[in-house]
């Protein structure tokens, strides 16, 4: 038993935990809410409208003259305030096991997925030690990932699919039609794009030869960004031309993640204009919450994966040229934590992608996806993977 | 029967496989969303802060409210076409004559009570209309609130309040006549 006690490493425990709670409760979960808000901002501003800029310090209900708007941004802590006061109400007719179990579904995997994706480079604590602070843990930097697992994209695409399950209960569970519709049209939906997006970051692993989402950032740190070649070992002419098979694998992958997080245009299953909500039609409460959540959440999600993989995850743009490029073990706490800013914000603008084209295009009919993933995607992703690995073999380096 | 042959527009192929169709649309979307940041361009307007008071229409269908007269002399005879023509029923009258002691004593009634529920009022304008003595008037206030239904009853007080005093029109109560 004392072995078995000695063998854990307490620090590394601890240091998972924190990153655990960092990554997850302090950086997902308000930007999931803040996604909202950005959604129905950006929406309004495209549309021509104003969207919440209200919701503020509300000083006049503990009697002070004016309330303080700050651009509507307490709308997130208003909707949700809401969102647990509302009655949570189960139907009659619904399965009940499943009707509770399924927005669980759609959370978990959601959140789950945020393991593997590294928010930034490591975190230099040695400063802590002029502090007055001592333990060994201190000399070693931290890695800001997780679970710096080798298997980085198998485990997000395995556990993010799950995420399909809880679609499928909730319109199966809810026993109405409405959410049945969205719950079938939502497997079939997955299986045609699944394929397609497991296929297209095949050219990028067979580029990086590494799973591991950590190293892959670290490599295109050092030697440019998948999509930007530009500096170190990026600017040889082989790295130039298959910077082709990348573009389209990218195109690829980014269409498949906006079907995969059920976002317009492939947002069938939720299809306000034909199925009321989708599978979440009889959900209320903090029930729909989590639905809702869980999706923006898979979108935070998907633009972490894409970042990571195609635009340097952490990584400054021309870091290594300029001198704030990711050295092992001997990166300063202010670049750790530029990197994690870094990270964040190409994040942001890849969510402000999203909500843009979700404002944009109209909805895709059903056969007209199918035909998108079965036809389409899938032979260009096939052939893709082919053009990625003769260019590899054959050219020079 | 005739058959009609609709064109259907011929796609191009970058067209019908959203390439360019795509870029115009994010390019359509990003311009507004332009317009709108920078200024250019101004549709919702703030509401209690701005306010479009000053470009109400002349025929603007607010409160009804009761008016008096240049010589302070309430306008309302008391005749109830007003309450009886009100589609929503939202005007309560009560006349009283009005005593001979008075120096308008020959213009026999007033009303005692003039109620105009707000609740219930459509703003239609028919007791405007209808009024023989143009005593009664649509304002321009619009923002009729109240926390309780009490509240929002108007009474004759509350009435002329909002009304204020309409000279000329209807003399024929004066001394002229």
């Amino acid at each position: 038993m004392g072995s078995f006690l000695d063998s854990i490493n307490l620090a590394f425990i601890i240091a998972a935990a924190v990153k655990i709670v960092f990554f997850s409760f302090m950086v997902i979960l308000p930007m999931v809410a803040y996604s909202v808000y950005a959604e129905r901002r950006v929406s309004a501003i495209i549309q021509d409208r104003v969207g919440p800029n209200r919701t503020g310090i509300p000083l006049t209900l503990f009697g002070g003259k004016k309330d303080i708007a700050l651009a509507g941004l307490i709308q997130p802590l208003a909707d949700g305030l809401k969102f647990f006061l509302k009655e949570d109400f189960t139907p009659a007719h619904v399965k009940k096991f499943y009707y509770w179990l399924a927005p669980a579904l759609v959370m978990v995997p959601a959140m789950m997925t945020a393991a593997v994706v590294p928010f930034g480079s490591e975190l230099d604590l040695g400063w802590l030690a002029k502090l007055g602070v001592e333990g060994a843990w201190l000399h070693k930097p931290i890695k800001l990932v997780i679970a710096d697992l080798n298997v980085g994209p198998l485990y997000i695409f395995a556990i993010a699919s799950l995420g399909v399950y809880g679609i499928v209960l909730a319109g199966w569970s809810s026993n109405s039609k409405y959410p049945f519709l969205g719950g079938v049209r939502s497997t079939s939906q997955m299986i045609s794009y699944e394929i397609a997006l497991g296929l297209s970051i095949i050219p990028v692993l067979m580029i990086f030869g590494d799973l591991n989402l950590s190293k892959i950032a670290q490599y295109q740190d050092k030697n440019g960004w998948l999509l930007l070649p530009l500096w170190g070992e990026g600017l040889t002419f082989k790295r130039l031309v298959l910077w082709i098979p990348i573009f389209i694998s990218f195109i690829i992958f980014v269409v498949a993640m906006f079907a995969e997080t059920n976002r317009a245009p492939f947002d069938l299953p939720e299809c306000e204009t034909e199925l009321v909500a989708g599978y979440h039609t009889e959900y209320s409460s903090m029930k729909f919450a989590l639905f809702f959540m869980g999706e923006y959440a898979a979108m935070i999600i998907g633009s972490g994966l894409a970042v990571t993989l195609f635009l340097g995850g952490w990584s400054i743009p021309f870091g290594a040229p300029l001198g704030l490029g990711y050295v092992e073990g001997a990166t300063p706490i202010w670049l750790g934590l530029l990197h994690i800013g870094c990270f964040l914000a190409k994040v942001v603008c890849f969510i402000i992608f999203f909500i843009w084209v979700r404002w944009t295009l109209p909805r895709f009919r059903y056969d007209q996806l199918m035909k998108l993933g079965w036809l389409v995607m899938f032979e260009l992703a096939l052939a893709n993977v082919i053009l990625t690995a003769a260019l590899i073999v054959w050219l020079p380096n | 029967m005739a058959t009609v042959v609709v064109q259907r527009p011929k796609l191009k192929w970058h067209e019908k496989w959203f390439i360019s169709t795509l870029a115009k649309g994010l390019l359509i979307t990003l311009g507004h969303a332009i317009a709108i940041l920078r200024g250019k361009k101004k549709v919702t307007m703030q509401y209690p802060e701005e306010k479009w008071d000053a470009n109400l229409p002349d025929h603007y269908r607010g409160a009804p409210a009761l008016v008096t007269d240049e010589h302070g002399r309430e306008r309302c005879v008391s005749c109830q076409l007003c309450e009886f023509i009100c589609p929503p029923r939202a005007i309560t009258i009560i006349p009283e004559e009005i005593p001979s002691t008075d120096p308008w004593a020959k213009v026999e009634k007033r009303p005692r009570l003039f109620n105009i529920d707000m609740i219930r009022c459509i703003y239609c304008g028919m007791c405007e209309e209808v009024c023989p003595e143009q005593a009664i008037f649509l304002r321009k206030d619009y923002a009729i609130t109240g926390l309780s239904r009490a509240e929002m009853v108007h009474d004759k007080t509350k009435l002329y309040e909002i009304g204020g005093v309409r000279e000329g029109l209807v003399n024929k109560w004066n001394e002229l006549k």
